[in-house]
């Protein structure tokens, strides 16, 4: 009886507080923290970068208060769903799969993939016959590694869990290319770390069924209320300047591409 | 004393009625088996044939490596373990020192951390690796001297670096779970043959035998015995440690997983996994305890 009592008091308990979360309108927020300069994760564990500072300039144009979870890339989906946060904002692109499993808003920003190599690399160009018999190091479960398997298909594709892992095998010569978005490509050859290496080139064409529109902002299937806030807010902030400001505090360019 | 003594062995009689420990171990094992019911019925609601023609060829060929890269890890492991274990029961001090310290570093830090380390850490010393390198006799011509069946014909001697070897991420998977295990191997190995009673060394001394003899023919085939569970143990947690290669970009089972998981982003890549080790690790425990059967008939009253 006394158990009983104690779990029925813990219940309501738990109960309460999540009311009071529910009142303070807190938007959970999950990014991956291994992209840099879109988001990444700094030495003292504070999340920054130009997905970070957007998600919080949305935030501020729906009036809630975001929190940010660190997640891996892998499982950023399935732990959407599993409700551990409530968008995902992490230069995630709109493909046809992930709108099986997950509501978007618009896209927010549209780079261009790019292909790096060493500075001494023999490569003349990206074509599936220059790249053929030559190992291409790419981050699973990307727009990216879809388009080099699917492409590349006399290369050998190998996959890693991250971007930062699969530059550290092209600086140290395990690969002989590596395929990400072009401004993370060029964070990196910026860095110490990537003086190895160089832009050899943009496969091309880029077709939208593999990259999508653009990244946008996922939300759990159905939750159509959010994905409209969240629609208006980034046009609010397109409009309003700030999404320009965020902009120019990394990029010389705009990266939102080209107007829809 | 020996009323007493039986006394004392005599269970306590069971417990009448339903007592709050049996209460709650009913609920546990309810949970259990609902937890259970649960994961078969979801497989049975989800089963995707599309997904099995789609993904079970890769699974299969991941299953090949990674039961390749734990044979191979394993029996390197045992090879390496026998000089380790040598060192730990060494009288002398600088050896029984390198040893404990061999195996205090490979026990004490995760596999995870020591693939890492092999993998990206190496990969920074590049230029000083690729210095090193020795030369070795290469097959460069084969003889066909029966359909399917070809001997080596022509021999060419080439330059190989160890960055060649390093260079590969199945290598370097192989290379850490060979030095973590043959730590694990190590201690495996000396705790059995310091199981066996001192008795027995001293009476194969006195019937004139020397060391070596003496664990050959005596201490071995009983400290194996000991050690047999052990080992078991050990290659069923290098099975599921295998796991960790694949964010070194080896596609051994869980690599493959990863892969269709990705590609459908289906959560039943991981559990169709799960499985396939289950099922692996429940071969292995009747295998141990088979063989444990045998090898101890003598034993059995």
């Amino acid at each position: 009886m006394r158990i009983a009592l104690r779990i029925a008091l813990a219940a309501s308990a738990a109960l309460l507080t999540l009311g009071v979360a529910q009142a303070q309108e807190t938007l959970r927020i999950g990014t991956e923290g291994a992209y840099p300069p879109f988001n990444n994760l700094t030495s003292d564990g504070q999340l920054v970068g130009f997905d970070i500072d957007i998600a919080k300039a949305l935030c501020d144009e729906i009036k809630v208060k975001c929190t940010f979870v660190a997640q891996d890339w892998d499982g950023i989906i399935p732990a959407l769903q599993a409700g551990k946060f409530d968008a995902i904002v992490a230069s995630m692109s709109i493909t046809p799969e992930r709108l099986e499993k997950v509501d978007f808003t618009h896209k927010y920003y549209n780079t261009p993939s790019a292909i790096a190599v060493p500075k001494d690399s023999t490569l003349k160009g990206v074509t599936k016959e220059d790249l053929a018999g030559k190992t291409i190091g790419v981050a699973t479960t990307t727009t990216h590694f879809n388009y080099a398997s699917k492409t590349y298909t006399d290369s050998t594709i190998k996959g890693y869990p991250s971007s930062p892992e699969e530059q550290a095998d092209l600086a140290n010569g395990r690969l002989d290319a590596i395929e990400d978005d072009i401004v993370v490509l060029q964070q990196f050859l910026d860095s110490a770390d990537g003086a190895c290496c160089k832009i050899l080139g943009q496969p091309s064409p880029q077709p939208v069924e593999i990259f999508g529109p653009g990244a946008g902002i996922a939300v759990r299937k159905g939750e159509t209320d959010l994905v409209n806030k969240l629609n208006s807010a980034i046009d609010a902030i397109r409009a309003n300047g700030k999404y320009k400001e965020i902009n120019d505090k990394y990029f010389k360019f705009d990266v939102f591409g080209a107007e829809s | 004393m020996s009323i007493t003594a039986a006394m004392v062995e005599r269970p306590p009689p069971r417990a009448r009625g339903w007592p709050r420990s049996r209460v709650i171990g009913y609920a546990m094992v309810g949970f259990w088996i609902l937890f259970g019911l649960g994961i078969v019925s979801y497989l049975i609601f989800a089963w995707n044939a599309d997904f099995f023609a789609k993904y079970a060829p890769a699974y299969l060929k991941g299953l090949q490596t990674t039961l390749l890269l734990v044979c191979i890890s394993m029996v390197l492991g045992a090879i390496l373990s026998v000089p380790v274990a040598y060192g730990r029961m060494s009288a002398n001090r600088f050896l029984s020192g390198l040893a404990y310290c061999y195996v205090y570093f490979f026990r004490g830090t995760p596999l995870l951390v020591q693939t890492y380390l092999v993998y990206y850490g190496l990969g920074s010393f590049r230029a000083e690796l690729g210095a090193l390198g020795t030369y070795l006799p290469v097959v460069s011509d084969w003889f066909q001297i029966a359909p399917h069946v070809s001997v080596p014909a022509g021999v060419t001697i080439e330059w190989f670096t160890l960055w060649d070897f390093f260079k590969d991420a199945f290598n370097c998977g192989v290379f850490a779970f060979a030095l973590n295990t043959a730590a694990y191997q190590a201690e495996i190995l000396r705790g059995a043959i310091e199981s066996v009673p001192r008795g027995q060394w001293e009476g194969a001394a006195s019937l004139g035998l020397h060391k070596l003899q003496t664990l050959r023919k005596i201490i071995l085939p009983q400290a194996l015995i000991v050690a047999l569970r052990p080992y078991g143990n050990e290659l069923i947690l290098m099975v599921k440690a295998s796991a960790i290669v694949a964010i070194i970009t080896v596609y051994d089972l869980m690599g493959q997983a990863k892969l269709a998981f990705a590609n459908s982003f289906d959560i039943q890549a991981y559990i169709w996994v799960a499985l396939v080790y289950l099922v692996m690790v429940e071969i292995l425990r009747h295998g141990v305890e088979w063989i444990e059967r045998r090898i101890t008939i003598h034993l059995k009253r």
